[in-house]
């Protein structure tokens, strides 16, 4: 019985696990098909999933606008016009108008800030979410692979960045800068973030080291790095994947946070954490302000956890 | 047992040692001065400057302030004097962490409860109406950033119902606690539940739960012996190494409802570059995270024999 | 404690009248509802164990010997599964009208079951004594050190060294075969009066295997139970089966007296079955395989269900289901105990 057709109908019902027996013959139909891999498993399953499909549309739309804020809006998210506009209210009639959500306290249009906010969220959440996948995927598959005092050394350090409050950790960082740009930012992020991904990808190397495929390479004398690249990397990365989709929801997060607090993105930038924090001073009298922004972002990351939940659930079935 | 902890003990040094110099050269070897930022923008006489930093022991190399911190702390419990207003950080300790620990707590019980009790209701019933509801309910409150759950709950309970008061003004009472700890409570306990549910229905589908059911057990005992023994192993590990993160992440929960606890203290004392505040709050706090880790180990070791003997 | 003991404790006669059978399975079909349709895991399958007899059910994976053990046992995860009709009488009451509770009360105490794999079987967090305790405290209300006692009882029964030494310990401290033994020791704990043995011995050694099937056989003999015994390893069968029943695609194709279906099969699944066994008297010669792949249970092929496979297959295989035929001597006497579900089973037995 090849171990492809068990899988098959297992993805088709999870449920069925004392019915192992049952489900292990229903298998042999795909006969025709190719034995699919796991990515092409996943793929087939990822399809299937509502969550899935919601998160990849919503993702791919604020790729978009942050990308090209300007197809959304023709209003520009800096004008202040405080005689006309100071807390002017939202005329929801007239949608993707800069009046429709409304003016903040320095007479600017809340739907124009929303629009141009999202550049500056993705670009930490992706920036960060690259610079720890490298940094933190490097350190864990050395530490995984070689063992030994590298690997000790390695979990260690891991250890000592992991046991610093992130948060505070991260404002202490940037409170030593004066120029904070959205990449000293993602920078901070990065510097205390990337010990999650580092035991991640350690746990998972450790994991693959041991499998028959990799003895066999080593065996017929392929060199360090071709195994590790070859061999290691392509299998041990789904869960770094997945880790790392979910973290970028977490990052965007806490870069807001940052801006929210005053010590992330300085007032230049256009960022939903400090609309936030601006609206949050007229929290009683004008709710929009604070509103949209805070819709804009959950949502933004709500879009990446669904999508790295949904991945995770594809690459293990398991799970459900 | 005796030796696993004592390797576990010898393992944190490094870790402690580790950390706290970081946390260290951060503080103090990034720019910025905190004495030229007692005198705020205004500039300050660079002699007065100078006799203040020799004063503070700034002007030492950095390793070596750090050693004399260090031993300062484990030898005789001293923290060092804030910058500005002399006082000893201890005293400042003592006023913070009392209040820190009770909204903790407070926190960590409504997650420990709530997020049980949602994670093996959605568990038990995976892939049902009440999985979803629940999946959708704890993807909600991860996504919504604390600040802006915190503002949501300040705008709904204190301003539009008035069933309490906008900010703290008694942190020993507990029912004025209550919002600002499910304000912090609420990531965690979203984590806890779907921990839970994913535990719950993935023990519910192992081999040894259908021989309990075949050994003729009633029900409560298959779930509240077989299952829940199983499934709880994962969940007490990620609610000890919590305890840590509900009591430094309170930086926001704290300023949003005015409690000055450890997070409002450290906030402060970042603005003010208050460096031997701020490196002794966190040092106690890198304490508590290490210290609740040991105990999650050997709390796991307990739970899971395979563990033990391994 | 004596067979009188034992008696008087269980009302029910063990030996019964020779009427009713211990088990009997009638029509039984059971179905999975998943989300590519629904799979017929067992289609109509019939059969009867008295007490002191072993029953071997001997299939492939797929062809419903596990499921139809666990629909006996209760223990189907309904849904997806489903019992759309059938009946299993257990000393002459169907099973499948009973309360939950009166089902619970049967399960353990008279009816118990073996599982292959005893590692993921047996609680990880959980101490053998204890689970073993658990079968007294839960159905004899014992407390827990006089559980404690039958448990260490148990464990030299089953004959694990030191057991008082070793009631205390947890499941992955054992080695494989010792860890059967506690699987079977639990399931007799309270003297059933019938063992459901799922694939025992697959996930042993095969030098262990002999032992736990010794074991397993002699406790059998001595309690006087019924036994089924499931199986695809036909040469565990031999030793310790009274008849056999050869099931593929969720029905019995086969049952014949164990000795005779080595002799003489009636079907062409169980000959193929026997000429893949590999022989020390053919060395060099090509094994035998069933060509092709047991049959997908979502759609089961149309006729007899082994045609795709069969090399004696002919048009009327591909349309009409076969029963399950009455087997007999070429003269036409009796041949008691078998039968075939194939429509050239004469040709196939004596052929």
């Amino acid at each position: 019985m090849p171990d492809v057709t068990k899988t098959a109908v297992e993805n088709a019902d999870p449920m069925a696990a004392t019915a192992a027996d049952a489900a292990a013959a229903t298998g042999p139909a795909p006969q025709a098909e190719k034995a699919r891999s796991l990515w092409g498993d996943a793929w087939r399953d990822l399809r299937r999933n509502p969550y899935f499909v919601v998160s990849g549309i919503l993702i791919l739309l604020l790729l978009l606008i942050a990308v090209f804020p300007g197809l959304f809006t023709s209003a520009s998210p800096t004008y202040a016009d405080l005689r006309n506009h100071y807390l002017g209210k939202p005329e929801y009639g007239k949608v993707f108008s800069a009046e429709w959500l409304g003016y903040d306290g320095q007479g600017r249009s809340v739907f124009a800030r929303v629009i141009y906010g999202t550049r500056a969220s993705i670009t930490v959440g992706v920036s960060v979410t690259v610079l720890v996948t490298v940094l933190g995927g490097l350190v864990g598959m050395i530490a995984g692979y070689f063992g030994g005092w590298v690997d000790t050394i390695l979990s260690r350090l891991t250890d000592v960045f992991f046991a610093v409050p992130f948060l505070l950790g991260t404002l202490v960082v940037l409170n030593s800068f004066t120029d904070r740009t959205v990449w000293v930012v993602s920078g901070a992020l990065a510097f205390l973030g990337w010990t999650q991904i580092a035991r991640v990808m350690r746990g998972s190397v450790i994991t693959i080291k041991q499998a028959d495929y990799v003895h066999a390479a080593q065996a017929l004398g392929a060199s360090t790095s071709r195994i590790l690249m070859k061999h290691i990397l392509p299998n041990a990365v789904a869960p770094v994947i997945v880790v790392a989709t979910i973290a970028l929801g977490g990052y965007i997060s806490a870069e807001a946070t940052l801006s929210y607090l005053g010590l992330g993105l300085p007032t230049s930038v256009v960022s939903w954490g400090q609309d936030i924090s601006g609206g949050a001073q007229q929290i009683r009298t004008a709710q929009h302000i604070m509103l949209y922004p805070s819709i804009m972002l959950s949502i933004t990351v709500l879009a990446f956890i669904m999508l790295g939940d949904a991945v995770r659930n594809a690459l293990d079935p398991k799970l459900r | 047992m005796g030796r696993y902890v004592a390797r576990r003990l010898l393992q944190m040094i490094p870790v402690f040692i580790g950390t706290t110099l970081l946390i260290f050269l951060m503080v103090y070897a990034l720019p910025g001065d905190p004495v030229r930022a007692l005198f705020g923008d205004k500039g300050a006489d660079p002699t007065t400057v100078a006799r203040i930093r020799h004063d503070l022991g700034l002007d030492q190399p950095i390793l070596k302030q750090y050693w004399d911190y260090m031993t300062g702390i484990i030898l005789h419990f001293d923290f060092g004097n804030q910058i500005a207003s002399g006082r000893p950080v201890r005293d400042v300790l003592g006023e913070a962490f009392p209040v820190t620990i009770r909204l903790a707590s407070l926190a960590f019980a409504i997650e420990l409860v709530v997020g049980i009790a949602l994670g093996v209701w959605a568990g038990m019933r995976a892939g049902k109406l009440a999985d979803s509801l629940v999946l959708i309910f704890t993807l909600l409150l991860i996504s919504v950033p604390v600040f802006v759950l915190g503002f949501i709950f300040k705008l709904v309970f204190a301003f539009q119902l008035g069933w309490m008061t906008p900010n703290v003004q008694d942190d020993t009472n507990y029912s004025q606690l209550l919002m600002p700890a499910i304000v912090l409570a609420a990531l965690s306990l979203a984590y806890v539940a779907r921990l839970t549910r994913t535990s719950i229905a993935e023990n519910l589908r192992a081999d040894y739960m259908r021989t309990a059911v075949a050994k003729g057990l009633p029900r409560r005992r298959v779930i509240g012996v077989h299952l829940m023994r199983n499934s709880m192993i994962p969940v007490v590990t990620f609610l000890g190494t919590d305890i840590g993160a509900l009591m430094g992440g309170a930086v926001v929960t704290e300023g949003l409802f005015n409690i000055h606890g450890v997070g409002g203290t450290i906030y402060e004392s970042i603005l003010r570059r208050e460096g031997t505040t701020l490196v002794g709050l966190v040092t106690v706090l890198v304490l508590v995270f290490l210290f609740t880790s040991l105990l999650v180990d050997l709390l796991y070791a307990v739970l899971d024999p395979r563990i033990r003997y391994a | 404690m004596t067979i009188i003991d034992k008696n008087a404790d269980v009302p029910a006669p063990r030996t019964g009248d020779a009427a009713t059978p211990l088990l009997e399975v009638r029509d039984l079909h059971v179905e999975f509802h998943t989300r590519d349709g629904v799979a017929k895991a067992v289609n109509g399958v019939n059969y009867t164990v008295s007490a002191g007899e072993t029953l071997a059910v001997l299939g492939e994976s797929g062809s419903g010997k596990s499921v139809t053990a666990q629909a006996i046992m209760g223990i189907l995860d309904m849904p997806p599964g489903k019992i759309p009709h059938g009946e299993i009488l257990f000393q002459g009451r169907d099973m499948l009208k009973m309360s939950n509770e009166e089902r619970r009360k049967i399960r353990g105490r008279k009816i118990a079951m073996i599982f292959q794999d005893a590692l993921s079987s047996l609680n990880p967090v959980l101490t053998v004594g204890y689970q073993l305790g658990e079968m007294f405290r839960v159905h004899q209300g014992l407390s827990k050190k006089e559980a404690k006692a039958k448990a260490i009882e148990m464990m030299d029964r089953v004959r694990i060294p030191a057991a008082r030494e070793r009631v205390n310990d947890y499941p992955h401290q054992f080695s494989g075969g010792m860890r059967q033994r506690i699987m079977i020791a639990m399931a007799l704990a309270l003297e059933p009066e019938l063992i459901i043995a799922d694939e025992p011995t697959t996930a042993l050694d095969v030098t262990v295997q002999a032992q736990v099937m010794d074991l397993l056989a002699d406790l059998q003999r001595e309690y006087n139970m019924g036994l089924i015994l499931i199986t695809h390893d036909l040469g565990v069968v031999a030793d310790v089966a009274d008849k056999i029943a050869v099931m593929y695609a969720g029905r019995i194709v086969e049952t014949a007296p164990v000795h005779e279906i080595y002799k003489r099969p009636a079907h062409p699944y169980t000959k193929g079955l026997l000429e893949s066994i590999p022989r020390l008297d053919q060395k060099g010669q090509e094994l035998y395989a069933i060509k092709g792949l047991p049959p997908n249970l979502l759609r089961i092929p149309t006729g007899c269900a082994f045609n795709p496979r069969c090399e004696m297959a002919q048009d009327i295989c591909r349309t009409e289901v076969p029963t399950l035929h009455r087997v007999t001597e070429q003269d036409g006497s009796e041949l008691p105990g078998r039968g075939s579900a194939c429509h050239f089973w004469k040709e196939t037995i004596h052929g």
